[in-house]
This record gives C-alpha cells, sequence and structure tokens, in this order.
C-alpha cells in the first residue's frame, strides 16, 4: 500500500481535492502504468502531463533521435536535445518534473515480434506514432492481449482520436478495416501540421489515459472524436463494434501479427 | 431530398443516388483515404456503387489520419 508523504499530498492536492480523484483517485494513478508508442507530436504532452500527474510507471517507445524539425511541436525536447534518442531526452524531462515517476525506455520501433510483449506490462497505451503500419500494429496487438489504448492522428489543422477498449467497444479496424495504399498518404512534409493541433490531440489522449486508470467519467469508446482547428469545431461521430470486423468480430481473419510494409513519411531526421 | 453529411445538410436532387455518388458530389478525390458510415453504420468499400442514400439519411465520412511523432 503506498501512503502519501507530506510532499505528495502537495504536489497532488489539486487532483485530491477533485470529487473525483481524491486520496483513492490518486493512489490509483500512482499505482497506474501507461505505455506511450512514440514521443513525439502527441507523445510529448501526453509524457508530461502523465508524469505530472504521477502515474507510477510510464513507458516511451521511440527509435528515432531528435532533430530540428521536431521541435516546432515535439514540447518534451529542447534545442540542446538535438540529436539525443527521443526516449532519453523525454525521460530526462520527466524525471525532473516528477521525481516520484518510475520511467521506462524503449528505444526501438515496435514491430510484429516486440510489441506483445512490450505492452504486456501496461494498463493502458497511448499510440502516438506517425504512420499507418505502427498504428494497425497497436490496435491489433492491443485487441489481441485485451489492453486499452487510445489512437490518435493529426494532419495539418486537424486531429482525431477514439479509445478502444478490447472485447467492449470499436477497435479501430471496425472503422478502418485496412491500412490506406501507400500511394495515397501524403507524406508528412507534403502535409504538414500545427505544432500546438499535436498538443492538443495528445493532451486529450493523456485525459483518456487518467479516466481509465481511475474509473471515473466515461471513455471515448464507440466514437471518433475529430476537431478542425482552423474552425475550433469539434464533432464526435458515433461508431459501432461491428460483428463482421475482421479483427475483434465473430469472424476474425487476422489472426496473429504481421508487420505492414508500407514507407513510413520521408522527412529529413 | 436533404441528407447531412458530417453533421451539414446537403439538398440532393439525383435519384437514385449511392454512397459512390455521394463521393463524387464531395470531390472525395481519394476515396481510399476515407469510410463512410451511413446512418451510423459502416458501408463496405464494395458496397459504393449499390447502396442508396435517401431522404433524411446521415453519412459520415471518416479520414485516415497518420501524424503524430515524426
Amino acid at each position: 500500500m503506498i501512503s502519501f508523504t507530506d510532499q505528495q499530498l502537495e504536489r497532488y492536492s489539486r487532483h485530491i481535492i477533485l470529487n473525483n480523484v481524491g486520496i483513492e483517485g490518486q493512489l490509483k494513478i500512482m499505482q497506474g502504468k501507461v505505455l506511450i508508442i512514440g514521443v513525439g507530436g502527441l507523445g510529448s504532452p501526453a509524457a508530461l502531463y502523465l508524469a505530472a500527474a504521477g502515474v507510477g510507471t510510464i513507458g516511451i517507445v521511440d527509435a528515432d533521435k531528435v532533430d530540428l524539425s521536431n521541435l516546432q511541436r515535439q514540447i518534451i525536447h529542447f534545442t540542446s536535445d538535438l540529436q539525443k534518442t527521443k526516449t532519453q531526452s523525454a525521460f530526462e524531462k520527466m524525471k525532473a518534473l516528477n521525481p516520484d515517476v518510475h520511467v521506462n525506455t524503449y528505444h526501438l520501433r515496435v514491430t510484429a515480434e516486440n510489441i506483445r510483449e512490450i505492452i504486456r506490462d501496461y494498463d493502458f497505451v497511448i499510440d502516438g506514432t506517425d504512420n499507418f503500419p505502427a498504428k494497425f500494429l497497436i490496435n491489433d496487438a492491443c485487441v489481441m492481449e485485451g489492453i486499452p489504448f487510445s489512437h490518435g492522428g493529426i494532419l495539418r489543422f486537424s486531429g482525431q482520436t477514439m479509445t478502444v477498449v478490447p472485447a467492449e467497444s470499436a477497435c479501430y479496424r471496425c472503422s478502418f478495416p485496412e491500412p490506406p495504399p501507400k500511394n495515397a498518404v501524403p507524406t508528412c512534409a507534403e502535409a504538414g501540421i500545427l505544432g500546438v493541433v499535436a498538443g492538443m490531440l495528445g493532451t486529450i489522449q493523456a485525459a483518456e489515459a487518467l479516466k481509465y486508470l481511475i474509473k471515473q467519467g466515461s471513455l471515448l469508446t464507440n466514437a471518433l472524436l475529430t476537431f478542425d482547428a482552423l474552425k475550433m469545431d469539434f464533432r464526435k461521430v458515433a461508431l459501432r463494434k461491428r460483428a463482421d470486423c475482421p479483427l475483434c468480430g465473430e469472424n476474425p481473419t487476422i489472426l496473429r501479427l504481421e508487420d505492414i510494409e508500407q514507407a513510413v513519411c520521408e522527412l529529413k531526421r | 431530398m436533404i441528407i447531412y453529411v458530417n453533421g451539414e445538410p446537403q439538398e440532393i436532387k439525383q435519384q437514385p443516388f449511392t454512397v459512390a455518388d455521394l463521393l463524387v458530389l464531395n470531390q472525395v478525390e481519394m476515396p481510399e483515404m476515407v469510410s463512410v458510415q451511413l446512418n451510423g453504420e459502416f458501408v463496405k468499400r464494395e458496397d459504393y456503387q449499390t447502396i442508396q442514400i435517401n431522404d433524411g439519411d446521415e453519412i459520415d465520412f471518416l479520414y485516415f489520419m497518420g501524424g503524430g511523432a515524426r
């Protein structure tokens, strides 16, 4: 049983004062384990907020190094971090923000080989990746392992997110059965992204992780939230879990994980 | 007839009117990048040409959105 030090009572006082959190909720947060895949535009704010919230164990997965073109939106990385691995850079900020938090770093790319073993140690997964092979892999692995996760995507001035609780709610493949064809995907360099849009979306994903840990409110399940920051329009489209989903339906055709071949967006790193 | 596309009313004069027709009308250039829901039900790509849209129907285009890390 974790007991609170005076410093922790002070640090988390604005959580503890909330009716829906309290001492019990903060305890759940401190016992929680969240994995963030991709410490980039989405993962940066998620990692910072979850560390600030005192999530007991946070895993961060990323194979990349910090590049100058990342800094416009990936706020966990600073100019002094250029050429550091993103996991090391993020680790340092998270520990500096909250030394209570245990941070596991995985300097690697998730693959069909390694992903199930990694996610198994966590209560909730945040998808902060930048490409569809990874997004489908995370969806498939989380459904197979029964681990809830938050899907997130951003493009130009828009973002979309949904939370998946395997076996209970619609999965990503219920609405997007197959990855888009290679030639249909605009590259990051072509599309661009308003930096703050990444922060808006990553923060929503972190909120979902915290709500899942404290079991309060209702998750963004069976719905796709999309927003357009240009008009500041937010829209929630109801989704349904499909009986004929190739992954989570009654007669699934996807029975094991496979790496999907697709060029990730080409950008100078 | 009036239909609702992503929550916005749209007047349609063409009859009959299929999901494929709607994609053309809304100038969806890359149908591969969109999933279609009709009254909350997922529509399979192979049914776009045959499934008809009727007065009052609600259609949602769900776009693939990648991005995030790099």
